[in-house]
């Protein structure tokens, strides 16, 4: 059963300046608000999402300073002064992310729930390895959860957008 | 009648219409809608497996700060449940908890956390009472009751039926081989846990947004319970954010929240724990099994006999369909002439079992699957050219009357063995690898609704206008399986338009018309006929109005590329908005409508109303296993998998159903399990998703897809379902597999490494090298009915019936078809 709270000091809300996928607001929150909780009931960012509140699903994924991180483990307050984004901030002038607009041709989506957080996950792994191969692709979203597609249609898609972002952008020296 | 020719959308791997929506966070999925005044609720779960209610004390919780109201089961003292034979649950329970996170009392509150609080200053005192953990256990204690209702003591349900003789089908079969199996519980694990806001409206009227994949049953259920008139009652089925089966039934917080706003007057949501989602369960029954086989020398059955005992928890849940169901479709593969079968669930104080993928069939489908091997070697045989040699012909009735139409398994069987390599593969690998075979078949919704009603299955409504806009209602519910991309596919390729084309408004019951819900894998077949439907009304009405236009015949009207054009000179002809425009000018508002109902199964006696379906899917499969002998450890590389689909509407989501299928149907294989504790079996193990395994992407195989297209002529474009069959071949396959590779036999799944290596010592010690249960508990399974086979002169009555009934000449069905 769910352990009842021992919480009994609860702090006061304080206003936080949290920078959240480029735009810098004063957030109220709680000091033991995980900024899971501070971007979906404070913010109304609910794109990223929770399976699970303890860590296990990858689903609440989101970047903080462009590594991507559990939200759901992440107190707000430690993100003040760091830079987070989150899902809805992938899509750059009504323009789909490489990555969205490859799980949306390829059907990586199905449920569509665990996304959020496979799309974050992906981003920073490009950031890292921009033609990933398939165990290295694999070892990085081994932290992400999906019970919809058994993962082939993520894998594809990810390799595509590495491919187009590629094609896009040429490795520097090239 | 053939099966209507796919135009220029279905068949091919258009885009999902929810895709973009789904990859920037913009679905709203039940959790993600919040209302201004919003409270939070939190439900008081029980303690104790099982205990009686003595006194429930709500005073300190209720004067708790924030918190607005406290709901106890006296609030709520109808009774409820998914079948109408089994309305054994209550919102909170009244008097009674049946096992450890049965729901007592709620509260509503100002926050989540406030809610919580108030919930656990709820004192209640319980009188603890024996608890039953397994079918074992219940068939020793038939008292106290669990329930009091069933068929005996704590059995809920007893099953025996038998078509034919199965003792004379024994004495002609040149072997008899018989064995016993067991698989485990799981559960659906689907990401998104439950969540619902409720709220009233200005007007009285009740409004739910649920993460529900039957928004049609949760309606019912909130009209009974909550004494509504049902018009005053809206639900809203959000996309699901996987579903499974684990959200089929209606939920205790549903109906909770509903109240709490009902009597607030302020909107309440609630949002499940992972802890309290497996509480909820409803997942696979824990199932034993036994299989008698008579074969001939050539590997045909002679007869078969199968027994199962299902582990069913607390409530009844769909339980009575997951027993028959365990009986079903066995007879649907490969020819039975003759078939018993024994089955019974017993009400145990755990959570309770339901309908999981592939729903009381992949249990005997593992069981009879392995037994097919077990055949092929007895007999020096190759299992899949034995299979080959004696599959269910098309077009024909089974021994229970199930009616296949088209069968593809014959295909199946050949593209897996030439994929895979079997030939060269199969006994032939080193030690330690091996490969295994499978074949499935699942049902593409069931004939029968779950309340009888002469009404239809699924309704589509179609509203075009002079914009030239689409929009397709309908009562289905997207749970991932892609239902609103098969609506928008099915309608554009009929109109001519592009399926994003189409605005889809589903899942609603104030806008949509009824579809019975998201679950037996109905919705593709059932949805995409009565879109065809209403499609093919739209269409006639706006070839109609141009043809007037154009001064031709109907008949020469084509819409293609959102043009309407005269087939004989394409350049004559307008857009698609203006054929809507001269389509409205002539007939007035357009609008169409469509519906399905499934035919009338030939199958009469009592019991048949399960296994019945307007097509069967097919599936083979073909496992690769590494296994260490050392440690038991069972790795898969690759599976093939030959899926008879009939039509792909969609070729993306075809095959992603199957990959995700092999998926779930690998980790049911390997590590999944709703396990107990070994000292105490009603305490869960590790009710965390940590700690219930699943595949992550390093367990995940590599999966080859072959569809195969054999158009049934009851299906929308000749489609069957893809939801459910390709799960279960996956275990029988692995299982089989693991025996190709060390010579071992695991008879339970999942073949975990200490099973196989358990196996593996027993075979170095000389003894028989296989893991598996000794036997089943003896049990009485109930009076028999018994139906002659259509090819013995049945007529799908009961015998007994058939004697009294005009000499069994009336309805006589003469055998095959």
């Amino acid at each position: 059963m769910t352990s009842p709270p021992t919480r009994a000091a609860r702090g006061r809300t304080v206003l936080h300046p949290l920078t959240v996928n480029g735009e810098t607001k004063d957030v109220p929150f709680l000091p033991h608000e995980t900024l899971l909780e501070v971007l979906r009931e404070r913010m109304g960012l609910t794109g990223t999402k929770h399976g699970c509140e303890l860590g296990e699903c990858g689903a609440c994924t989101v970047l903080v300073d462009g590594k991507p991180v559990l939200s759901c483990l992440l107190l707000a307050l430690n993100a003040v002064g760091t830079k987070v984004e989150t899902v809805e901030g992938l899509a750059e002038g009504g323009k789909l992310h490489p990555l969205q607009q490859a799980f949306v041709e390829l059907g990586a989506a199905q449920c569509g729930y665990c996304t959020p957080g496979f799309l974050m996950t992906a981003k920073a792994l490009l950031a890292d390895r921009p033609r990933p191969d398939r165990p290295c692709l694999k070892d990085a979203l081994a932290g992400n959860l999906c019970r919809c597609t058994g993962y082939l249609k993520i894998y594809e898609a990810v390799e595509l957008a590495a491919e187009r972002m590629a094609r896009e952008k040429p490795p520097r020296g090239a | 009648m053939a099966p209507r020719k796919p135009g220029k959308v279905v068949g091919t791997a258009y885009l999902k219409v929810d895709g973009p929506d789904k990859v920037t966070g913009r679905t709203l999925f039940a959790d993600d809608l919040a209302l201004p005044r919003m409270l939070w609720c939190k439900l008081l779960r029980s303690p104790h497996a099982h205990a009686r209610i003595l006194a429930i004390d709500t005073a300190a919780a209720a004067a708790m700060p924030g918190v607005k109201a406290v709901l106890t089961g006296r609030d709520l003292p109808t009774p409820f449940g998914i079948l109408p034979v089994s309305q054994d649950e209550h919102a909170l329970c009244p008097d009674r908890v049946r096992f450890i996170g049965d729901p007592v009392a709620a509260v509503a509150a100002e926050t989540e956390e406030q809610a919580l609080e108030a919930a656990h200053a709820i004192r209640v005192d319980y009188e603890r009472l024996p608890e039953i953990d397994s079918v074992q256990s219940a068939l020793r204690t038939p008292e106290p009751l669990i329930h009091d209702y069933g068929d005996a003591g704590n059995v809920h349900k007893r099953i025996h039926l038998e078509f034919g003789d199965t003792e004379k089908g024994f004495a002609e079969a040149d072997e008899i081989v018989e064995q016993n199996y067991f698989f485990e519980g799981n559960t659906h694990l689907p990401l998104e846990q439950h969540a619902s806001l409720a709220v009233k409206t200005p007007d009285g009227k009740l409004c739910i947004w649920s993460s529900t994949q039957t928004p049609h049953y949760l309606h019912r259920a909130l009209t009974k319970v909550l004494g509504m008139p049902a018009a005053h009652v809206r639900v809203v089925a959000c996309p699901n954010g996987g579903g499974f089966g684990g959200k089929s039934d209606p939920f205790n917080h549903e109906i909770v929240v509903a109240k709490l706003a009902l009597l607030t007057g302020r909107p309440v949501k609630i949002g499940l724990t992972r802890e309290e989602v497996f509480y909820c369960h409803r997942g696979r029954h824990p199932t034993l099994m036994s299989v008698k086989a008579g074969v001939r020398r050539d590997g045909a059955l002679t007869a078969l006999h199968f027994r199962t005992q299902l582990d069913g928890g607390a409530y009844g849940s769909y339980g009575v369909a997951s027993t028959y169901y365990t009986g079903a479709l066995q007879t649907v593969t490969y020819r039975v002439p003759r078939y018993r079968f024994e089955g019974l669930r017993a009400f145990t104080n755990k959570p309770p079992c339901g309908p999981k993928r592939g729903h009381g069939t992949p249990q005997p489908r593992f069981a009879l699957e392995v037994h097919m091997d077990r055949i092929a070697e007895r007999l020096g045989l190759d299992p899949l050219e034995m299979r080959l040699r004696h599959l269910q012909p098309a077009n024909s009735l089974t021994a229970n009357f199930l009616q296949v139409g088209s069968m593809g398994l014959g295909k199946c069987l050949e593209e897996v063995r030439e994929r895979s390599g079997w030939r060269e593969k199969h006994g032939k690998l080193p030690r330690g690898r091996g490969v295994g075979l499978a074949c499935s078949s699942y049902i593409s919704g069931a004939g029968l609704p779950i309340y009888w009603n002469a009404l239809p299955h699924s309704g589509v409504q179609l509203r075009l206008d002079r914009s030239g806009g689409v929009t397709a209602f309908c009562g289905a519910t997207d749970i991932g399986q892609g239902s609103d991309t098969v609506l928008a596919g099915c309608v554009a390729d009929v109109l001519g338009i592009d399926p994003l084309d189409v605005r889809v408004v589903t899942g609603d019951t104030d806008l949509t018309p009824v579809d019975l819900g998201s679950y037996s894998s109905r919705v593709t077949l059932m949805m995409g006929n009565a879109a065809v439907e209403a499609a093919e009304r739209a269409r006639a009405l706006v070839a109609g109005a141009v043809a007037e236009k154009l001064g031709v015949p109907a008949e020469r009207i084509a819409l293609e590329d959102r043009r309407v054009f005269d087939l004989e000179d394409p350049a004559k002809g307008m857009t698609f908005q203006e054929a809507c425009i001269a389509a409205e000018a002539k007939h007035g508002t357009l609008g169409t409508v469509g519906s399905y109902t499934p035919p009338r199964s030939p199958a009469r006696f009592r019991g048949a109303g399960v296994g019945p379906s307007p097509a069967y899917s097919y599936q083979a499969c073909v496992a690769e296993v590494e296994v260490d002998p050392e440690t038991g450890e069972v790795k898969v590389p690759r599976i093939w998998i030959a899926h008879d689909v009939g039509r792909a509407i969609n070729r993306t989501t075809t095959i992603g159903q199957v990959e995700g299928g092999v998926y779930m149907g690998l980790g049911e294989a390997l590590m999944e399990e709703m396990a107990y504790r070994g000292n105490r079996g009603v305490v869960h193990k590790f009710p965390s998703m940590l700690e219930y395994k699943s595949p992550t992407t390093r367990e995940m195989c590599e999966v080859e897809t072959i569809l195969v297209e054999d158009p049934d002529p009851n299906g929308p474009f000749g489609g069957k379902e893809a939801g459910q069959g390709p799960l279960l071949p996956v275990m029988p396959a692995v299982a089989n597999a693991v025996f190709d590779a060390v010579g071992v036999r695991v008879d339970e799944i999942p073949v975990s490494a200490p099973k196989v290596l358990k196996a593996l010592q027993r075979l170095a010690a000389g003894q028989e090298g296989r893991y598996g249960p000794a036997g089943l508990p003896a049990a009485d399974y109930g009076e028999v009915t018994r139906v002659l086979p259509p090819w013995e002169g049945g007529d799908g009555r009961d015998m007994k019936k058939q004697e009294v009934g005009a000499g069994g000449v009336r309805g006589h069905i003469p055998g095959g078809k």
